[in-house]
């Protein structure tokens, strides 16, 4: 059946069938890949996108069952990767596999939508559901307190594509080294 | 354009050409290699190439605008090696690692050695290697510029991709001199001075994954999001006993159903690491493909495995308990007699499941077969030995597969096993269209080479000092006759051999039709928590803190017995002044001589372990509550991975990620095997860790004047054992199997 999406902002119409996840119409359908299978059981928040802002998980949702509403994937949370969390992922180098990432980054974008200054507790409520193989739960929670601080300052810093970060002050509990 | 190639060492070269539009391009190539293969033994002990014997190579080029771009050969799978590999080149070559590009190589065994992910490799094959190629690079840079000014190349000094001769205040770029130094001759490089490492300055700096900015804006990175023209979606439904075969399918009724385009049943082999039986379904859509496997039926030969079970793999393990050891792998001095006159003996059995390596991405790969060539598209840790596979299985040369890396969604060894790439690439074949296989997660949970499970019955004495006199361990694990089934093993250097005067490890196996394999530290993931838990237990029973008694044991090195007669030389196994090293730093970072101050259900528990050429030693803080639930406070690590960390941002999180992993197997991780077939299918019946259940976990290093070596694996296995003896600390139960989630561990 036609059916017709509002995707990152842009009217989007695909035949699919009726029962087809959201996921794989954005995947397959749409070719946005960002958006990642992990479970096909809403286990592991792998396909995390927003539904009329509200993280939800696409691999169980009839993509029937949002149209009209607006959708928003990893491809659209900021027009060129200037959005807070992704900066705050770069400086704290959040990913390993990376896998999961776009799911945990859009959790948590939801997450300072509606709470701009999270505390650990929100973080948990707001993030057990995004799980990460690589574990890099550590640096997830460290960058959500990041770009809650980038939110809140007058200036965002600026990170470059790659190099060293300026300032290791940021990184909580860097190792030690001992001679 | 390629000048001829150039013998620069005793088996490396360094073949140097100039690229069209100006600029210099730089290969190292070696003589075939004997296997980086053979470094991803299990034991992660073996040997390493020699320094002057580098076994892998590198592909640099230099542009007139002064961009270096590095070709990352390996696969990158989460470790981080495709920031790091290239981090060594640059600072030999010295340039500012913003001047730097990195892509990713194809597999192409022309060019390249050793693209493998595995065993912990990367760092120590690569250490000197990738900076000689650097520092060639520079030398040929630095010789053109002296040339150009008519000076001695030693009054040139570089910095940021630029040579100065600061004597007549002249200095030119790299990008401006790398069409010159393309016809320079390039110097050997197995004398090429090095950096002194107190002038690194990208080595040793916190440096962000290159793959950061792709990663956080979505962009199509991994195997599960490649796209071709034409491309169909496949699945491939196998028996959920392992090895079974399709006796007969409805293909045809599948083939009718909406967007199937094929169905076909595959024959498939006996090889469970290669091509099983099953039905092929392929249609225009993943989701019309798995809507249309609804309707399949299938009778299966499920075959002999269907008879196992963990139930009765218990069963047989105390039966083999009972009767003597099948086979001795070690036996020093006189065990039983040093039994027998121990001041006390400590008697104990350990369990661990089954687990599932469960990488995030599910396993898949896009194959295109076209004109009796096959084009591949794999998240591969081999991608060699995938193509090795595919041409035999399909009987093709494997000249005609062209296999593409693509970055993993995890690997943990996972993807050191191709059936998913000779899956799709007969899938491919039979149907001649470009076809995207993707397994569903219940197929990555039930067709894995799992952890395999093991019993260990051990007996150990100590006498009235508190010395460990004598040890005994009988394992009993699968595999047949002389043969462990993959990661079931067990070596003669298992700790404490060599520190105990009487020590003995003797082994039994029973068969095993379910596929094993290599997860991140592989067969040391299991034997710390067994040898480590039990060797708690005799601290306690030779009335000593667990630290002390542990230092006790390193500082009796015996000495080493003769080889027998025909047998090969025994590796070492751990050096104690290492393992010392980290064990002394965890007990200070984590405050150990305090730990009589936790309040009771808080304990501190600790462990060490050797493998993949890394020490590490840990400390978990765990709380148990009244009713049993077990929260991990805090971890503190203390590793020796040589003289330098290479990444410090890439080191941390390995060490976290392996520590964090670990706890998550021991929370509540478990395959059960019954009637020949996985029982559990997703993450709610094999649960990873979550973040509420993450603790902080504090990294420390020892540097020691050794060469660096990997750290995807060694920080796995001492956590395991550092929980499991916290809680007995904190509640008085010793868990002597995993995972936690079946005990009881509540207190009053």
């Amino acid at each position: 059946m036609n059916i017709t999406l509002k995707v990152n902002g842009q009217s989007r119409t695909v035949d699919v069938p009726s029962d087809m996840p959201l996921l794989w119409v954005l995947r397959d359908e749409l070719d946005l890949k960002g958006t990642k299978f992990g479970c096909g059981a809403a286990q592991c928040g792998a396909c995390t996108v927003h539904i009329n802002g509200a993280p939800t998980r696409s691999c169980v949702l009839p993509a029937t069952a949002v149209q009209g509403a607006d959708i928003k994937t990893i491809e659209g949370l900021s027009p060129d990767g200037s959005h807070a969390l992704q900066r705050a992922w770069d400086e704290l180098d959040v990913p390993q596999c990376g896998y999961c990432q776009a799911g945990q980054l859009m959790s948590a974008a939801a997450l300072l939508e509606k709470n701009p200054k999270p505390s650990d507790a929100d973080i948990d409520s707001a993030m057990n559901g995004n799980l990460c193989r690589c574990a890099t739960y550590l640096r997830i929670r460290q960058g959500i307190h990041r770009a809650a601080e980038m939110l809140s300052a007058p200036t965002p810093s600026g990170v470059s594509r790659n190099g060293t970060p300026a300032d290791d002050a940021s990184v909580a509990m860097p190792s030690t080294t001992t001679r | 354009m390629t000048t001829p190639i150039l013998p620069v060492s005793r088996r490396a070269f360094l073949r140097v050409s100039a690229i069209a539009g100006g600029g210099l391009l730089l290969t190292s190539v070696f003589e075939p290699l004997d296997a980086v293969e053979a470094l991803i033994a299990p034991s992660g002990d073996g040997p390493l190439p020699s320094a002057d014997d580098p076994r892998l190579s590198a592909y640099i080029s230099l542009t007139p605008d002064g961009v270096v771009t590095i070709m990352a050969k390996n696969p990158e799978i989460g470790q981080g090696v495709k920031t790091m590999l290239p981090m060594l080149i640059a600072e030999e070559l010295d340039v500012s690692w913003s001047q730097v590009r990195v892509q990713q190589a194809s597999l192409d065994t022309k060019n390249f050695q050793g693209q493998t992910a595995g065993g912990s490799t990367a760092t120590p094959s690569n250490w000197l290697p990738m900076r000689r190629v650097g520092a060639a690079a520079r030398a040929m840079l630095v010789g053109a510029a002296a040339q150009q000014w008519n000076v001695p190349a030693s009054e040139c000094t570089t910095e940021a991709g630029v040579v100065h001769h600061r004597a007549s205040s002249r200095s030119l770029t790299y990008g401006a001199l790398a069409t010159a130094a393309a016809s320079m001759t390039p110097p050997d490089l197995a004398t090429v001075p090095l950096k002194d490492p107190k002038n690194f300055k990208i080595i040793g700096q916190r440096v962000r994954g290159v793959d950061n900015a792709s990663i956080v804006t979505g962009k199509p990175l991994f195997g599960i999001d490649i796209t071709r023209p034409g491309m169909k979606y496949a699945t491939f439904v196998k028996c959920a006993v392992f090895g079974g075969k399709v006796a007969s399918a409805n293909v045809d009724a599948i083939k009718r159903l909406p967007g199937i385009t094929h169905a076909f049943v595959v024959e498939g082999g006996d090889n469970l690491g290669g091509l099983l039986g099953g039905v092929a379904i392929v249609g225009d859509s993943w989701w019309k493909v798995q809507t249309a496997r609804k309707q399949l039926q299938v009778q299966w030969n499920e075959g002999a495995t269907a008879s196992q079970s963990s139930a009765g793999f218990a069963q047989q393990a105390k039966s083999l308990f009972a009767a003597a050891p099948q086979r001795s792998i070690r036996n020093d001095g006189d065990v039983d007699a040093a039994l027998a006159s121990a001041v006390k003996t400590v008697e104990a059995e350990y369990h661990y499941p089954f687990i599932a390596h469960a990488p995030l991405e599910p396993q898949n790969c896009t194959a295109h077969f076209d004109g009796g060539k096959l084009e591949i598209w794999a998240p591969a840790q081999l991608p060699d030995s995938g193509r090795q596979l595919v041409a035999r299985t399909l009987s093709m040369q494997p000249d005609d597969i062209t296999v593409h890396i693509t970055r993993s969604g995890g690997g943990f060894g996972r993807r050191l096993y191709n059936d998913f790439m000779v899956e799709a690439a007969w899938i491919a074949r039979e149907t001649g269209v470009p076809v995207k296989l993707l397994w569903t997660r219940e197929e990555d949970m039930q067709h894995d080479f799992y952890r395999p499970g093991g019993f260990h019955k051990f007996r150990a004495g100590v006498d009235a000092s508190g010395a460990l006199t004598a040890f005994s361990n009988h394992f009993v694990s699968f595999g047949e006759g002389e043969r462990f089934t993959s990661s079931g093993d067990i070596g003669a250097t298992e700790f404490p051999a060599r520190f105990v005067p009487n020590f003995r490890i003797a082994s039994s196996v029973m068969p095993l039709g379910v596929p094993t394999g290599a997860l991140r530290a592989p067969r040391s993931n299991a034997l710390s928590y067994a040898f480590m838990g039990f060797l708690d237990e005799c601290a306690y029973a030779a009335g000593k803190d667990t630290v002390e008694f542990l230092r006790g044991v390193l500082a009796n090195v015996q000495p080493t017995p003769a080889p027998e007669p025909g047998g090969r030389p025994q590796p070492q196994g751990l050096d104690p002044v290492r393992m010392r090293g980290v064990l002394d730093l965890v007990a200070d970072k984590s405050g150990w001589a305090r730990r009589a101050s936790l309040p009771k259900g808080t304990g501190m528990g600790v462990a060490f372990y050797f493998s993949h050429r890394g020490y590490f030693a840990e400390v978990a803080q765990v709380t148990v509550s009244k009713t049993g639930d077990v929260k991990v406070d805090k971890v503190w690590a203390a590793g020796d991975v040589g003289s330098q960390i290479i990444n410090p941002s890439g080191a941390e999180q390995q060490t976290q990620g392996a520590v964090l992993d670990g706890i998550g197997q021991v929370l509540a991780q478990e395959i059960t095997i019954e009637g020949g077939r996985a029982v559990q299918s997703n993450f709610h019946d094999f649960p990873l860790l979550r973040l509420t259940q993450a603790p902080p976990v504090e990294v420390h290093w020892n540097l020691t004047e050794n060469s660096p070596t990997g750290i995807g694996e060694p920080a796995l296995p001492p956590i395991v054992p550092a929980v499991t003896n916290a809680i007995f600390a904190a509640t008085g139960k010793r868990v002597r199997s995993l995972p936690l989630s079946k005990h009881d561990l509540s207190w009053s």
